[in-house]
């Protein structure tokens, strides 16, 4: 275990470093900073002094490695946009973009695990057959669409009465056609107060209305694939020969399904989960961009439209770290869950 | 009556150009502690017929018409709560491959003690009991420390112990071996065998084993089917079919055993391969790869190529055989005549 942690930590550093390198490498080369810092006015020589005081002429290693010092204590230098640490600007909008994937994944696994096992085990079940019609739907539409989509039924509403409403059922089909809307689709609302810079989604009723939306928009691409996925590796470790041999045994299916085959099922499903967490993190930008969301996302996309570099390299670099984090942590719960997993590494 | 009675048994699977029938009009019987063989090669319907009789054959396949009547009742048919009340605690099985057949992430305790809590009314420390007193019975070493253990700490071998300490658990009436050896080292192969025919004797179990391997059935069964295509085609006292076999299909089958041929020469074998399922030859099954279509004097015996043999005895066995029937036929007339 110890040894796993050790190697888990060296894997983690290697991969931080390179996304530094990278990071860093942008910060250099996305035009001049002195540009951003002085005024037009400002003569060449002194644009030249500053350069020299600032370091900008040293060879991109020396630039580098104190930039590396510093990130290694979150100093990330200041946002040109903000005017403070870009890492208390980050950890402003952490906490919105955190829970935003909180929610969208308790979606995810409340979800996709009873539907996936379901249109495993009745594969021929009409319902099984809508779920897996819906879900190729829900993959193929991208998140933004499924937003505003999402934002027109339930937030505006729609009143569409294409049927004639003087008959019985036309007035029940237009009726059908026709939401509310009134689900709040703009920003966190008053979210609670919790410690620090954390405010709170999930304290009250109505922060978690301000959930609603969002989170099934973020929810829409990952939950159809893990809903595919779970199905495939059931169907086929129900054809497993440990399957047939506990039915031999006089088992009830209800056990068989849910211990024999759903903890099998699910190895591979925590490893593709992983990633896919760290993916969610990702899709935050186009999300909280149509919800105006204030988290990382929306946040980052101010960013670049400010050429507020400092802040884009932190962003990549606690993204990264948010990747590593969550890759290892699922590791960890594979091998507690998997016994043919030693955490040393080491194949049994 | 017997303990266990197959009639006329007909499986098909339903696929999408249509039926396929894997078994045709398949008799035999068990008595309590008897034990039979079902011979074959690979494809002819053997293990369909074992998972036939728990109702446990996987879709397309389903049972298209006979009978299994198990200690007085009718096992086709029979609703999946009921027959999960005979699976596992009065008929159990041993699948062919241990390394398959253990669920890799459940501990070999858990697997047995669920076995026992389902099919009695018990607590988790006596299952464990149990469970213990079973796998000391397989001569496993160290059974305390196994039923902490998972699957893949265990070697093929032991894992078949394991197994078998499964099918044992509820002392059932008759446990069906699924090829019990075919996946194992040939030196643990004995071992597990004899461990196996132990345990039944000892316990009075019936066994039904299904096997390719005409050595293990003569050594262990008293009883003995052979198969192909589907059809049971001879069955008889397994000592008697070993030594005199009717049937050409049996005949080549022994035949072609490595002991039977000379030193030096190539292995005797069938010339030709068993016909898929979906596409039988017409009359006898068998008859394309028979050498007694054409009689000794050259003329050819219609019947193979139209007519499916049907049973004729011979002393005490008995086989499907147009060619069997017309020698038994031929020596019963110069018999009758005599009188």
């Amino acid at each position: 275990m110890i040894a796993f942690l050790i190697k888990r930590l060296f894997h983690a550093l290697l991969v931080m470093f390179v996304i530094s390198v990278i990071a860093f490498a942008i910060q250099d080369n996305l035009g001049d900073p002195i540009q951003q810092m002085v005024g037009q006015s400002v003569p060449e020589s002194e644009r030249e002094a500053l350069r020299e005081e600032l370091g900008l002429n040293d060879p991109f290693a020396v630039q580098y490695l104190r930039f590396a010092a510093n990130a290694v204590q979150f100093d990330f230098g200041y946002s040109y946009v903000f005017n403070e640490p870009t890492t208390d600007v980050i950890l402003r909008h952490l906490p919105a973009t955190l829970e935003l994937v909180a929610a969208s994944t308790f979606l995810i696994i409340a979800l996709s695990i009873p539907i996936g096992v379901y249109s495993a085990i009745k594969p021929r079940a009409w319902l099984s057959r809508f779920f897996m019609g819906v879900s190729i739907i829900g993959i193929s539409i991208p998140v933004f669409l499924t937003a505003i989509v999402l934002i027109q039924l339930f937030a505006i509403g729609v009143s569409w009465s294409p049927f004639p409403a003087d008959t019985g059922w036309g007035a029940w089909l237009n009726d059908l056609l026709t939401t509310d809307g009134g689900m709040p689709a703009y920003g966190r609302g008053d979210p609670v107060p919790v410690f620090g810079t954390w405010e709170t989604n999930f304290a009250s009723l109505e922060g978690l209305t301000y959930l609603v939306l969002p989170a099934i928009s973020l929810a829409s691409i990952m939950l159809p694939l893990f809903i595919r996925l779970i199905r495939a590796e059931m169907l086929e470790v129900l054809q497993s020969d440990y399957v047939k041999f506990a039915r031999a045994k006089g088992i009830s299916p209800r056990r068989i399904y849910f211990l024999h085959a759903l903890k099998n099922t699910m190895l591979p499903v925590i490893t593709v989960g992983g990633v896919q967490i760290g993916t969610l993190v990702a899709y935050t930008i186009l999300t909280e961009t149509v919800f105006q969301w204030p988290g990382m996302g929306l946040m980052f996309l101010d960013a670049i439209e400010r050429s507020d570099i400092p802040l884009i390299v932190t962003y990549l670099m606690i993204v990264g770290l948010i990747f590593v984090i969550t890759n290892t942590l699922v590791d960890l719960i594979y091998g507690l869950v998997n016994p043919t997993v030693k955490l040393t590494g080491k194949p049994a | 009556m017997s303990l266990l009675e197959v009639n006329n048994l007909d499986v098909r699977f339903a696929l999408r150009r249509g039926d396929v029938q894997a078994l045709r009009d398949v008799c035999f019987s068990l008595d309590r502690g008897e034990r039979l063989g079902i011979v074959g090669e690979s494809g002819a319907g053997k293990s369909v017929a074992a998972f036939t009789l728990l109702n446990l054959i996987a879709k397309p396949g389903y049972i298209a018409g006979g009978s299994i009547r198990f200690d007085g009742q009718e096992l086709i048919g029979m609703r999946d709560r009921a027959l999960r009340k005979i699976r596992g605690h009065r008929i159990s099985m041993i699948f062919q491959d241990p390394m398959m057949t253990l669920n890799p992430v459940l501990t070999i305790g858990e697997q047995m003690v669920e076995c026992l809590k389902a099919h009695r009314r018990i607590s988790s420390r006596d299952a464990r009991a149990i469970s213990l007193r079973k796998l000391e019975q397989v001569q496993i070493p160290s059974p305390s420390a196994r039923l902490d253990q998972y699957p893949h700490e265990l070697s093929g071998g032991m894992r078949q112990r394991v197994i078998i300490a499964i099918a044992l658990l509820l002392d059932p009436d008759i446990i069906i071996a699924d090829e019990p050896t075919t996946a194992l080292d040939v030196t643990i192969q004995a071992e597990i065998m004899a461990l196996l025919l132990e345990l039944c004797e000892e316990h009075n179990v019936g066994l039904i084993l299904i096997t390719h391997d005409l050595g293990v059935v003569s050594q262990v069964t008293q009883r003995m089917l052979v198969m192909y295509a589907g059809r049971v085609i001879e069955q008889g006292p397994t000592r008697e079919i070993i030594n005199d076999p009717q049937h050409p299909y049996t005949q080549g089958l022994i035949n072609a055993l490595p002991q039977m041929a000379t030193p030096g020469s190539r292995l005797n074998q069938i010339p030709g391969s068993m016909p898929s399922l979906d596409n039988l030859p017409s009359g006898c099954a068998f008859h394309p790869r028979c050498g007694f279509v054409t009689r000794a004097d050259g003329s050819t015996r219609q019947a193979c190529h139209d007519q499916v043999p049907g049973f004729v005895t011979s002393g005490n066995c008995q086989a499907a055989c147009h060619m069997v029937a017309e020698m038994i036929e031929r020596e019963r007339i110069p018999a009758e005549e005599q009188d």
